[in-house]
């Protein structure tokens, strides 16, 4: 029973994955289930092992340890090209003995469909990528950011149940690639396939994805969708990692009141045991900067820099120096008191 | 100072032992006693010397294929990014250049002899002695032996010069082993075959010294006739115009193989 509800609602079901490198442990014991249809995003810093874990759900790598079920079945003896799976490279791996259109239809080639339906279905995938009647171009022609969408025609054509796609944007400038991930979005909700996306831009992550998995150090931080994820980081590794924070020490004294700061707090979490160490997480966007008389905390600004939006103050409590986000601008110097309210304080269990 | 004075050196010795000599080439070929004759190049159009011209393509041909399908393999193994030892057998393949081509095809004569080095172990062992020398086989066997290098090098240098990722990619979208080799390795690595047969038949169509020393004079190729014209019969005329026939046929031939691929993208050795 629980078999088909898993086939129902999750395509990969990757069980205890290890992965050693000569004698480095680059994958520890990483289980987790991929849905159906959904933009799932592996983040983390460069070396935190989510592109081998990419690398293993498409065939190119062997885990030391584990197992990778596609649709209940084990897939890990399958090669690459039997798994119905492709993948957009990293710098997009065109073939540059090819032009567009034979790059495009390689897969199809293969597969030794009719020619006349393969040129049909390379001009519908390069309308969906929005090059259109670029057939004829040689690969060296193209842009970086057309390279891309070939790359992802030349994936998507195959009709594969999984895309994956491994830092895809990270050779493009950043106006360039602020529209590809809108786009990529676009292409993935239009042909409703499942998408696994590498990427160490928590900003692309936020924006793009259904769900996000953290990966720190070969092992899964937190799973969850941006949102979650954003406002209740399960650790200050991932707390920090997902934008800016400020994470001080501190203690539970009962449900719903923290103290921290030398100072109570309300706060909404609850669940943790009476007097129990923990780490308090405040956003820098959720700091209010108010006169000395009305702030909860006082401290003096040490720094102000303009970030375009808002700008970035550094602000010292004595105890802590606290990074506060804010569109009015305080001065070098100026006395200031902040107050945070019981709904921007996250709680988060010490490891 | 402009980085280009720093070809005048080479330039000028270009002009010198380059240029000079093709020019008197041109002029030897062409000019008899003073005046003009195409008389040089219609003594070539006879049989034998036709034949000679034959038989040097022939020879080359069958060196070039044999280098090639023998190199290919070796260089494919080499490029594996698993492989240990490489540089050893790399080392092996290319120690041979360390030494002077002449020498080493004495040396092979002299194993190969009628009452060489190996009849001799046959002789000692009861077997019958095998004739080596002075025939067509052991013409082409100087010539792979000495030209195989040239071959297995720049194939081994773009081979290794492939991005992993493509072939990836080319497994990714569904191409087994095989036809991942057919229609991106093989495809891909041509740049590097194309030296390669380039640097193999040019010297064995002109040489003359493997047809000397391992054909015993009896196998006369366009390079043994180009020699004697020079050497011994002091015909400088004909030598002149062979050289020149046979500069024609080069140039043919490197723009047939440039038009199939160019070779500017580089086998490595150019």
């Amino acid at each position: 029973m629980e078999n088909k509800d898993i086939q129902k609602n999750y395509i990969i079901d990757l069980k205890n994955i290890s992965k050693t490198f000569d004698d480095t442990e680059v994958l520890k014991d990483i289980s987790m289930y991929i849905k159906r249809n959904e933009f799932l995003t592996l983040l983390g810093p460069s070396g935190c092992g989510k592109t081998t874990l990419l690398r293993i759900v498409g065939g190119f790598e062997e885990p030391s340890r584990g197992e990778v079920y596609f649709e209940g079945e084990n897939i890990i003896n399958l090669p690459p090209y039997k798994r119905r799976i492709n993948t957009v490279f990293q710098k997009y791996a065109l073939f540059p003995h090819m032009n567009v259109e034979d790059n495009i239809a390689f897969g199809l080639h293969i597969k030794k469909i009719d020619k006349k339906l393969i040129k049909k279905k390379v001009s519908e995938m390069l309308e969906l990528v929005n090059l259109k009647g670029f057939e004829k171009r040689s690969v060296d022609s193209l842009s970086g950011g057309q390279q891309q969408r070939i790359a992802i025609a030349r994936a998507l054509i195959n009709e594969p149940e999984v895309l994956l796609l491994d830092e895809p944007l990270g050779a493009l400038d950043l106006k360039l690639r602020k529209g590809m991930q809108l786009e990529l979005k676009k292409i993935q909700q239009k042909v409703g396939i499942t998408f696994i996306y590498v990427t160490h831009d928590q900003e692309e992550a936020l924006t793009m994805s259904d769900t996000i998995a953290v990966m720190n150090e070969g092992r899964v931080q937190q799973i969850g969708s941006p949102v979650d994820i954003y406002n209740e980081p399960k650790n200050a590794f991932v707390a920090n990692f997902i934008g800016e924070s400020n994470i001080l020490e501190g203690k539970m004294i009962r449900d719903c009141l923290v103290v921290f700061h030398n100072t109570h707090f309300e706060c909404v979490d609850g669940g943790f045991d009476e007097q129990e160490s923990i780490d308090v997480v405040v956003r820098p966007e959720d700091i209010q900067i108010v006169s000395q008389e009305e702030g909860m905390l006082k401290g003096t600004v040490e720094s102000v820099t303009f970030k375009g939006v808002h700008y970035e103050m550094l602000v010292n409590t004595g105890e802590f120096l606290w990074t506060i986000h804010s569109t009015a601008m305080s001065y070098i110097g100026q006395v200031v008191g902040l107050i945070i309210t019981p709904a921007d304080i996250h709680i988060m269990k010490r490891r | 100072m402009h980085r280009k004075s720093l070809a005048y050196p080479y330039l000028i010795w270009a002009a010198i032992f380059i240029v000079v000599p093709l020019l008197l080439i041109v002029y030897f070929s062409f000019f008899k006693d003073g005046s003009f004759t195409i008389q040089n190049y219609q003594k070539f159009l006879e049989d034998y010397y036709i034949k000679a011209l034959i038989r040097s393509i022939e020879l080359a041909f069958i060196s070039t294929v044999i280098c090639l399908v023998m190199a290919y393999p070796l260089a494919m193994i080499l490029s594996d990014k698993h492989m240990t030892n490489k540089q050893i057998i790399l080392l092996l393949v290319v120690l041979p250049m360390w030494m002077n081509s002449l020498l080493r095809t004495y040396a092979w004569g002299s194993l190969l002899e009628n009452n060489g080095v190996i009849n001799s172990m046959l002789k000692a062992v009861q077997l019958a002695p095998i004739t080596f020398l002075y025939g067509n086989g052991a013409v082409i066997f100087g010539m792979v032996y000495n030209f195989f290098p040239f071959m297995v090098l720049p194939i081994y240098n773009v081979l290794c010069k492939i991005d992993p990722s493509l072939i990836e990619a080319s497994y990714d979208l569904g191409a087994d082993k095989v036809t991942t080799f057919r229609k991106v390795i093989l495809p891909l690595s041509m740049p590097g075959v194309v030296t390669g047969i380039v640097m193999v038949f040019m010297p064995a169509l002109t040489t003359f010294l493997i047809t000397r020393l391992l054909g015993g004079g009896k196998i006369n190729l366009i390079g043994n006739i180009i020699e004697e014209q020079f050497t011994r019969t002091n015909n400088f005329g004909f030598g002149s115009a062979v050289s020149m026939i046979l500069m024609i046929i080069v140039l043919i031939t490197l723009a047939f193989m440039s038009k199939k691929d160019s070779l500017d993208k580089g086998g490595g050795l150019f």
